[in-house]
């Protein structure tokens, strides 16, 4: 530890911490541009200058180290005179466009003007104007306003692991773009927004809407994958105009998916479903509440007796979901499922497995090794894959065993060939289990080649290490093989077992049991029921879309929670009750590493929408069941509060080895694809990560 | 009586001085051979180097001995020695003449720096555009291969040392060594915030040490001759030798290697003296980002550091832009100032957005659309783009303008006030 | 990404791979100002996008680092030049001893301006910063010689003599 003084304050700190980092520490306000402390240091903008005893000039705070002794003013007027320099400078040559900007009101820059800018510029020469290109449908450019903090120049190739942008030419004429026209195409651009100091860099669809003094911020957690990003969700009457990342150290960073950043759009797209609707003799006819669900209720409780299939969407809140199986169970229905892309469910026979993340999303950072089975991870979990790339940055061996090679964005040895996952599985396992002296009876078989061996040892030797099964692996017809093999090499490498779960709240679904404990399994009732109750799902989350959409319009009676109204949904259902979706609605979503998030609502649901909770808690009462007088989500919450994972499934794997390469069987989803709502959503739609062939070839 | 070319240019009368036969017929590669056979040690050569007073020639004037033995030899790893040979600075066009005249001293200068700081590998950064240095060059790195003077395991010593040529492509900025490093890697020459100094971080984040040509290329006969022989052959804190370019308003422009400390005036009549018969204005000394020192100063003043520095400038590259008394100052600025804005790499603020609007600025004024608070706004600004800037070239820019005023502000006025040159009077 | 040229083969190929190997292994980057300018010397003198994509994926980095590259040093053209490229010296020593008017010549004699190439497609000019030859005030590359003490018969003649 070193001290330091600042403007008169001694200071304890780190050598070599730096200064900025040190004044931040003491909320001694040092203006700064470029740095950004999830980035390297640029040292560029020179807006951080500071008055350093012993030193002939200025140095800049974001990149002097602290050494014993220092004597520091940040607000001497030598500080403050190349403070105001650099100030006068930056304003040059920008438009100084404000009120037309989107920016305004949460700019760097028109916030350290406010401080450091002199009121008129001396600058009577010609401002330079730079021109825009086209960076695709989620980022909007205007690089007139660019002061080169080179802020997302880092960001892609630092954190995003793409060189997408960069800064060309130079002088005055160096400018920040892609140089040829071409959209910015990583699942993480959206943070340049956030990064970008000034209005350089704008979110498209968010251009325009409004002025940001006139949102309403409403902390929340993302709704479309299972890290749980901390997010805020910017409102203005009530109507959801962007979603930002809130900054939460252990799981997203500062950092937040193109996906949960936009997938908002669809919360005021037009097909949503705003009025309870049922149908009458073949048409359909906006009610009320109260008859369309008295409707619903006949309809469900004439199908008693007979198979009624209730599946739900994994987005759902653990409340909604803890609900809708108690409705199910109480009606004597044990056919509940939420995995609709599942295609082998040969391991339910034992029991079920809690899907999970056996580290803290923040230690696969840590990580040595790590072996994905299955998994386009970047897709999947973004966050989740931005901290296994700093592992890789720091070392680590990253071994992906999948039906084809994928573009990552950092380096690892990819195991994609014609063998087939199973066979190439096997072999990294037979090595480990060799290498252990261990004869587990389903490698009896299998011979590891030398790349297995040397693999295999990379993983023994590691410290820590995870091996992990992603959404290919799921949705693989060899699943429940693709585990126990998993399972044997993560037991013989001593590595942690890891499958992953891929939505929001599939960890949630596991811990309400919204399993089929005796009854039918999502394919199973994919492939017809007598009547289904749904709630946030369509025939597009199954792997077969057509064979279930098939089978709800060859049921008896639907009824259809949905946020959405559409041709499809009108096609098989009797009756739509329209929902909230996540903005609209209360609730706790459990997350890859079991923590219960929960949040409040931001926005009022879409005309007569209703959290579907609520709609939930009064069907219950309608049907009398017992326990649903809840007045709050705290109270449903209470009840399964106290639930655990499961591991029961694991326990007792049961499969033999296959020869044959069932990889083609997989059905990939895009990111895009993945849900009602971002299926919703037109700027991720207008993206390359919209359909599974141009995420998967196109982009570099 | 001027002593001239006992160093760099002590070959430069003989014919095919650039080949290795006439190089080690005067003693080439002896020094080599020494340090080879274990009879010079690397301390020894830091304290000969160290004896002899030499300062870095590539402008900053850095005690050459003092920043070898900031390298560590023994750390594991590899090192790097790298020669600076971009020579951008206008009026700077000396290390042009030891590639094309005695590359081999740099050769050898580069391979006994590489031995001291433990580098087994070195780069000559050559600008692009000389070519024909470039070739001499190349020739003569193939020349001492095939005299087994380079490559591996050298003379049966276990040392191995290999020399590469990285070319520039047009930035001046390059010449600032941590650009040219980035540029090394393949990068844009953009200049990497210090700490950490290359000895720690250089070329591929590896120890390294980048000195200028003739820095390199003096050490052999600093060797061969001792470090006190180059020291006593200049003045007080400037040992030895040095190339001065004299460029501008002479009657014989060229290089010309004399010794430290002597006179400016006999260093002009070398240079045949001013052209025309006219009289002498000003001198800019050490290359466009140094001081103007006028006439009278100019004329008492000796070529070394502390005397250059004594008439209010600065010894830099050992560039004499020779400016006779038609010379419009404000024009040089406009000039100089074009030069800066076009070279600036564009990373920090200050030198990116400053240089250009001294550019326009002093546009403007030659137009004959000056204001009279455009003096003031020349020197405002110039202050502060001084010292808040991330490398010299943004403080250079400001450098030769800020004196320029100091000394002819009337020119200036004149400008603004008439809408032309005191030359031209309207 | 697909390429849509296809230069760096044969000898261009062979040039490029011995600056490669100028450079550490696992340092392909290092080759990209030598690779821009040997493929800008075999496209007749400028770059096109296509040209920098190939060198990009020929050399295993991003399009925009090569494009950072050839858009920030003064030697790579973005634009066709003529086959003999006039590099004008603007800087002050040869701007001291008359290199303003001696281009003003210049320019007349070839009817472009800096920046533009003869009709003919022989040559162009193109303003550059000091080209550290100032003892030779004035001064100008054409291709990669220099031509030093310029008046303006010899540099007419010099001109005169190109093919
Ligand atoms: C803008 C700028 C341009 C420079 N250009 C050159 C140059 O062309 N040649 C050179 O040797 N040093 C140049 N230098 C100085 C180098 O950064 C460095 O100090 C020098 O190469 C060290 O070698 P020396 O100690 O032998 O002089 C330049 C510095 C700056 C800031
Ligand atoms: S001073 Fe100029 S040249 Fe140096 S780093 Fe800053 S912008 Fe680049
Ligand atoms: S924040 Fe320190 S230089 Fe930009």
């Amino acid at each position: 530890m070193v001290k330091v003084e600042i403007n008169g304050q001694v200071i304890e700190a780190h050598e070599g911490d730096m200064l900025i980092d040190v004044a931040d520490g003491a909320q001694i306000p040092i203006p700064r541009f470029c740095y950004h402390k999830k980035l390297s240091i640029a040292a560029n903008c020179r807006m951080c200058l500071v008055d350093v005893e012993g030193a002939w000039k200025p140095l800049p705070a974001c990149a002097t180290p602290v050494t014993d002794g220092m004597v520091v003013r940040t607000n001497s007027p030598k500080a403050i005179a190349s403070q105001k320099s650099v100030m006068e400078f930056l304003l040059i040559n920008h438009p100084l466009d404000c009120p037309i900007c989107d920016q305004g009101g949460e700019c760097e820059l028109q916030d350290v003007a406010m401080d450091y800018g002199e009121d008129v510029s001396r600058y009577t020469e010609a401002k330079r104007v730079v021109g825009d290109k086209n960076a695709g449908p989620l980022i909007s450019t205007d690089m007139t306003r660019c002061i080169h903090c080179t802020r997302c120049v880092r960001f892609g190739q630092e954190v995003a692991g793409m060189m997408e942008l960069g800064a060309t030419g130079r002088s005055e004429w160096m400018e920040i773009g892609t140089y040829v026209e071409k959209s910015i195409d990583s699942e993480m651009s959206g943070n340049m927004i956030d990064l970008c100091p000034v209005g350089a860099l704008t979110s498209k669809p968010f251009r325009y809407t409004t002025r940001t003094w006139e949102l309403k911020a409403h902390q929340g957690i993302a709704a479309h994958d299972s890290i749980g990003s901390h997010i805020q969700v910017h409102s203005k009457n009530d109507k959801v105009m962007r979603v930002v990342p809130h900054e939460n150290e252990d799981i997203n960073e500062v950092w937040l998916s193109d996906r949960d950043r936009f997938s908002y759009e669809s919360i005021n797209a037009e097909d949503r479903l705003t009025k309870p609707m049922i149908k009458v003799n073949g048409e359909w006819k906006a009610t009320d509440w109260e008859t369309a669900l008295q409707v619903a209720i006949e309809g469900l409780q004439k199908a008693v007796g007979n198979d009624i299939g209730v599946m739900a969407s994994a987005n759902s809140t653990t409340e909604e979901l803890h609900l809708l199986q108690k409705i199910a169970r109480g009606i004597g229905s044990e056919n509940i499922d939420f995995r609709t892309r599942q295609v082998d469910f040969s391991a339910d026979a034992k029991g079920f497995h809690t899907p999970g993340l056996a580290t803290a999303i923040a230690d696969v950072e840590k990580q040595d090794a790590v072996v994905m089975v299955g998994s386009y991870l970047r897709k999947e979990l973004p966050i989740l894959n931005l901290r296994l790339r700093k592992a890789t940055l720091k070392g680590a061996k990253v071994i992906a065993v999948n039906p084809q090679a994928f573009k990552f964005n950092y380096d690892l040895e990819q195991i994609a060939d014609d063998n087939g996952m199973v066979a190439n599985l096997a072999g990294l396992a037979k090595a480990a289990a060799d290498a252990k002296g261990d004869n587990d009876a389903l490698l009896a078989n299998v011979t590891a080649t030398d790349t297995d061996k040397v693999n295999a040892e990379a993983l023994i030797n590691a410290k820590n290490s995870i091996v992990m099964l992603g959404q290919i692996a799921q949705s693989h017809a060899d699943y429940a093989l693709l585990t126990k093999l998993a399972a044997s090499l993560a037991k013989n490498t001593d590595s942690e077992l890891s499958i992953l779960p891929i939505q929001a709240n599939e960890v949630g679904a596991n811990l309400v049991n919204f399993l089929p404990a005796n009854g039918k399994n999502a394919a199973q009732m994919a492939q017809g029921m007598d009547a289904f109750l749904l709630m946030g799902l369509e025939a597009a989350d199954f792997t077969d879309a057509t064979q279930a959409g098939q089978a709800f319009k060859n049921a008896g009676f639907v009824v259809n929670l949905t946020a959405f109204d559409s041709e499809e949904a009108r096609q098989y259902s009797d009756v739509m009750l329209p929902i909230a979706l996540f903005a609209e609605t209360a609730g706790t979503f459990v997350n890859i590493n079991g923590n219960k998030q929960s949040f409040k609502m931001s926005v009022k649901p879409q005309g007569d929408a209703k959290a579907a909770w609520k709609v939930l808690r009064v069907m219950g009462n309608m049907f009398n069941l017992a326990g649903f007088d809840y007045t709050h989500t705290n109270e449903v919450l209470r009840e399964v509060l106290d639930n655990r994972s499961t591991t029961l499934a694991l326990a007792h794997l049961d499969a033999e080895m296959v020869s044959a390469n069932n990889d083609s069987k997989v059905v990939m989803v895009a990111p895009y694809q993945m849900d009602a709502m971002v299926r919703r959503a037109p700027s991720l739609q207008k993206t390359p990560d919209a359909n599974v062939a141009t995420m998967v070839g196109g982009q570099d | 009586m001027v002593y001239q070319n006992e160093n760099c240019f002590r070959l430069n009368d003989q014919e095919r001085s650039y080949d290795i036969d006439v190089y080690m017929a005067n003693g080439g590669y002896e020094i080599w051979k020494k340090v080879l056979a274990g009879e010079l040690e690397p301390a020894e050569i830091i304290e000969q180097v160290k004896a002899s007073n030499i300062r870095g020639r590539g402008g900053a004037g850095f005690p050459t001995g003092l920043k070898w033995s900031f390298m560590n030899r023994e750390a594991p790893g590899q090192k790097y020695i790298v020669c600076n040979s971009d020579e951008g600075e206008p009026g700077t066009f000396k290390d042009r003449d030891i590639h094309r005249y005695n590359p081999h001293a740099l050769v050898e200068g580069m391979m006994i720096a590489g031995y001291v700081i433990g580098a087994s590998e070195g780069y000559n950064y050559i600008r692009g555009e000389f070519w024909e240095p470039y070739q001499i060059f190349k020739n003569a790195i193939e020349q001492a291969r095939e005299a087994g003077l380079l490559g591996k395991n050298i003379l049966d010593s276990g040392w191995d040392f290999d020399l590469h040529v990285h070319l520039g492509a047009g930035a001046y900025i390059c010449g600032e060594e941590t650009a040219l490093l980035e540029s090394i890697e393949g990068k844009k020459g953009q200049p990497r915030f210090k700490p950490p100094f290359p000895a720690s971080y250089g070329l591929y984040g590896k120890p390294t040490t980048i000195n200028n040509t003739e820095t390199l290329a003096s050490i052999p006969m600093i060797l061969a001759k001792g470090g006190k022989w180059f020291n006593d052959l200049g003045v007080k804190n400037a040992g030895g030798t040095k190339l001065y370019s004299v460029s501008g308003h002479v009657n014989s422009p060229g290089n010309f290697e004399v010794r430290m400390g002597t006179p400016f005036k006999d260093l002009l009549e070398l240079a045949g003296g001013v052209w025309q018969g006219r009289k002498l204005k000003c001198v800019i000394p050490g290359g466009a980002s140094t001081a103007i020192i006028p006439a009278e100063k100019a004329l008492e003043m000796n070529m070394d550091y502390d005397s250059i520095a004594n008439a209010g400038s600065f010894l830099g590259a050992g560039s004499m832009i020779v400016m006779d008394e038609t010379t419009d100052i404000v024009k040089v600025c406009r000039n100089l100032s074009h030069f800066y804005w076009d070279e600036s790499c564009g990373q920090c603020t200050p030198c990116r957005e400053g240089t250009g609007w001294l550019m326009r600025v002093l546009d403007r004024i030659i137009d004959g659309k000056g204001r009279p608070e455009d003096i003031a706004a020349l020197k405002d600004v110039s202050g502060k783009i001084m010292g808040n800037v991330i490398c010299g070239l943004g403080d250079a820019a400001t450098i030769a303008l800020t004196s320029a005023i100091d000394h002819y502000e009337h020119e200036f006025m004149h400008y603004v006030e008439h809408g032309c040159s005191i030359f031209d009077r309207k | 990404m697909s390429t849509k040229t296809n230069i760096i083969q044969g000898d261009i190929k062979k040039r490029i791979d011995t600056w490669i190997a100028n450079y550490p292994e696992d340092q392909r980057q290092s080759a990209t100002m030598p690779a821009l300018r040997i493929v800008q010397e075999a496209n007749g003198g400028s770059l096109t996008n296509d040209l920098m994509d190939e060198i990009a994926e020929y050399l295993g980095v991003p399009p925009i680092a090569v494009y950072e590259v050839a858009t920030f040093y003064g030697n790579y053209n973005h634009k066709p030049t003529g086959r003999h490229s006039i590099n004008w010296c603007n800087s002050i020593s040869c701007y001291l001893r008359g290199g303003e008017e001696l281009r003003a010549r210049l320019e007349e004699k070839l009817g472009v301006k800096p920046g533009e190439v003869t009709a003919d497609g022989k040559f162009s000019i193109k303003k550059v910063e000091c080209l550290g030859a100032c003892g030779g005030a004035p001064m100008c590359q054409i291709g990669k010689d220099y031509h030093e003490n310029l008046t303006e018969e010899k540099l007419f003649k010099i001109l005169d003599e190109l093919e």
